[in-house]
């Protein structure tokens, strides 16, 4: 299988004053070309942080990163800084989750969308003027021309984030990290911004790594999927084969806790009780074991291992829904 | 139209508030020539004969109460009449040639030592925060700190004394015109511009390091090395002039503080200078002159902060919005 990316044993961990933080422990992704691939998991649960990681956008001295990432043949892991660079805009891009920060306040959305035509793909600044207009009509903005000239203040959050994305696919990457990229915004942009990533992920050929706490919109919008709980995988499967056979308990609670329309309201909302384990200082056996509704003793002593179905669905449970196989 | 008539609103403001300062500042100070315990007539009038006597009083406008004293002042001083150096018997040089004469020295050494403090300081104070905690970092912030707490006539007697008298480099005092020799003129300058910089330096320094540190930490800059800029591109196009507000805000409030340390440098140094006037006027009781100076200098503050303020409102559009609303 041609893959894009291809995430082996990628560990992420920071130097903290309370003792190393283990964001990431262990993450296999296989990512085939053209896919789209959601990364689901509740805040803490290390989805932003493997992106990141994977992208080779985490720099700092405080960071320990090992494990192998390959990206379109290109062992890319080991990089530093300087040399992953040419990666970037051309061969992996990133959407952040707040538009509200991600452009720069004191410089026009003009320069900040022609600036990467002209450094990482050298055309002059007419020309890319006149790309970047283009690619502002492409994620569907109004009058481009005289968006260009605007500041980012001036734009509502949906606008800019339609900004972030048209900058993210201006050199036409093979691969976009999209980390919650409707999370800051009003439901209704939500679907519209939802819409737009996949006609573009469609019309430029791209793959997709589309980072979420929605099952919802996992459902909707991507290939395969896998779920992060406390930096480790515990489930992975194609999406249709998620949603009709489960394996983890994690997976349905995280499922049972999105709220429905069509059931009565005025009910509790359903939710996951307890909280992640403590990242610093991880106990042993199942992370997930004091949150399971279906805990065994064997889950409270060992950490399962990832176990591969014969139809390829992954899973880390000793114990899973509808039995092993 | 709207742009424009706020632009027309915010000069007339200022217009308003030079005018309210300089206006200030000055009744002020007339107040307090007619609270010196030496009274002004004693000081200045001389001479056996009554005749003589009146006619001085007259001259020097003493016969009038203060307020009227005051109001004939502004009308000389707004049409260019400074007033006299009062010389015993009568008589005596104008303000205005000395001046003349002496402003264009100070404002060259004030103007030479901010562009100086500026150009070293914004440099380094990015590199020292691009590399916040490390070595190279700990080694500015400490030669900084030591260099700051050396004052500045200090700092000007040991430069004149090692590069100008030991290794005869620069001349150890004098200043000479750009109109007579621009390469000497530079050679006189070099020695109170460092006394009077270093300083600055240290101070502009750290407030700039601080700035970038923080935006630093924001969205937009991960954005930035995501579209695979050079950090370098990074730290001047993105980060530099959101992080560059309190530096120039300070940059302006030291105009004052300059000034003040330039009437020690020039003497330090023998440049026949404002700082060197306002010291002998105050040495030699010659408050007319006083009084002229410092509205002078008032003005020049009440500018120069004006002028950084729309340079600060141009560089960062949120200061503006903030402003307006």
């Amino acid at each position: 299988m041609n893959s894009v990316l291809s995430i082996k044993n990628l560990e992420v961990g920071f130097d903290t004053p309370r003792g190393l933080l283990q964001a990431v422990r262990g993450v296999d992704v296989e990512m085939p070309a053209g896919s789209s691939m959601g990364i689901v998991g509740e805040s803490g649960s290390g989805k932003t942080v493997m992106c990141r990681a994977a992208m080779g956008l985490l720099r700092g001295s405080n960071v320990r990163r090992s494990g192998s990432v390959v990206f379109d043949g290109d062992e890319i892991g080991a990089l530093d800084s300087a040399d992953v660079r040419q990666y970037f805009g051309t061969g992996m891009a990133m959407i952040f989750q707040d538009p509200m920060t991600a452009l720069n306040p004191v410089r026009r959305i003009g320069s900040q969308l022609a600036e990467s035509l002209v450094i990482r793909l050298g055309m002059d600044k007419k020309a890319a003027r006149t790309r970047a207009a283009e690619l502002l009509a492409l994620v569907r903005i109004p009058d481009p021309e005289a968006t260009l000239r605007k500041f980012p203040g001036q734009l509502s959050g949906g606008m800019r984030q339609r900004v972030v994305i048209a900058t993210a696919i201006a050199c036409k990457p093979k691969l976009l990290f999209a980390d919650e990229p409707t999370t800051a915004l009003d439901v209704t942009v939500q679907a519209q911004i939802l819409e737009l990533l996949s006609d573009l992920r469609r019309d430029l050929d791209m793959s997709m790594m589309l980072v979420t706490h929605d099952l919802g919109v996992v459902a909707n919008h991507t290939d395969y999927v896998t779920v992060l709980y406390a930096g480790l995988v515990v489930e992975q499967a194609p999406t249709k084969k998620l949603f009709t056979s489960m394996k983890m308990p994690y997976t349905e609670a995280l499922l049972k806790s999105i709220p429905r329309l069509d059931q009565p309201s005025g009910g509790r909302m359903p939710m996951i009780g307890g909280r992640l384990p403590d990242p610093t200082n991880p106990e042993p056996g199942c992370p997930f074991a004091p949150r399971c509704p279906y805990v065994q003793d064997k889950c409270r002593s060992e950490v399962p291992p990832l176990t591969t179905a014969a139809d390829g669905h992954v899973y880390r449970c000793f114990f899973p829904i509808g039995g092993n196989g | 139209m709207r742009a424009k008539s706020t632009n027309i609103v915010e000069v007339l403001k200022r217009l308003v508030q030079l005018l309210l300062v300089v206006i200030g500042a000055t009744f002020l100070l007339s107040l307090l020539l007619r609270l010196l315990p030496v009274g002004l007539k004693e000081l200045y009038v001389t001479g056996l004969f009554e005749e003589d006597r009146q006619r001085q009083i007259k001259e020097l406008g003493l016969d009038r109460n203060a307020f009227s004293y005051y109001i004939h002042w502004l009308w000389d001083f707004v049409r260019g009449d400074f007033g006299p150096i009062v010389l015993p018997g009568g008589g005596g040089e104008s303000v205005a040639s000395h001046v003349g004469r002496a402003l264009p020295k100070t404002l060259q050494l004030v103007f030479y030592t901010q562009i100086f403090a500026l150009a070293v300081a914004i440099p380094l104070g990015i590199f020292s925060a691009y590399r916040a905690g490390r070595r190279t970092d700990r080694f500015v912030s400490y030669g900084l700190f030591t260099a700051a707490s050396i004052p500045n006539f200090v700092l000007g007697l040991l430069l004149a004394l090692i590069i100008g008298v030991k290794l005869e480099w620069l001349p150890p005092l004098g200043y000479v015109p750009i109109s007579e020799s621009f390469v000497d003129h530079v050679r006189s300058m070099i020695l109170p511009v460092l006394a009077l910089g270093i300083p600055l330096i240290a101070s502009y320094t750290r407030l700039l390091r601080t700035d970038v540190i923080a935006t630093l930490r924001e969205d937009f800059v991960t954005m930035a090395v995501a579209k695979g800029l050079s950090d370098r591109r990074i730290l001047f196009t993105h980060v530099l002039r959101p992080s560059s507000v309190t530096l120039l805000t300070s940059a302006a409030l030291n105009m004052g503080a300059l000034i003040g340390g330039s009437l020690v440098i020039e003497r330090v140094f023998s440049i026949p200078g404002l700082g060197t006037e306002i010291g002998l006027a105050i040495f030699g009781r010659q408050y007319f002159a006083l009084q002229a100076y410092v509205a002078l200098v008032a003005i020049g503050y009440v500018i120069f902060n004006s002028v950084i303020d729309v340079f600060v409102g141009l560089i960062d559009p949120r200061t503006r919005e903030r402003r307006n609303a």
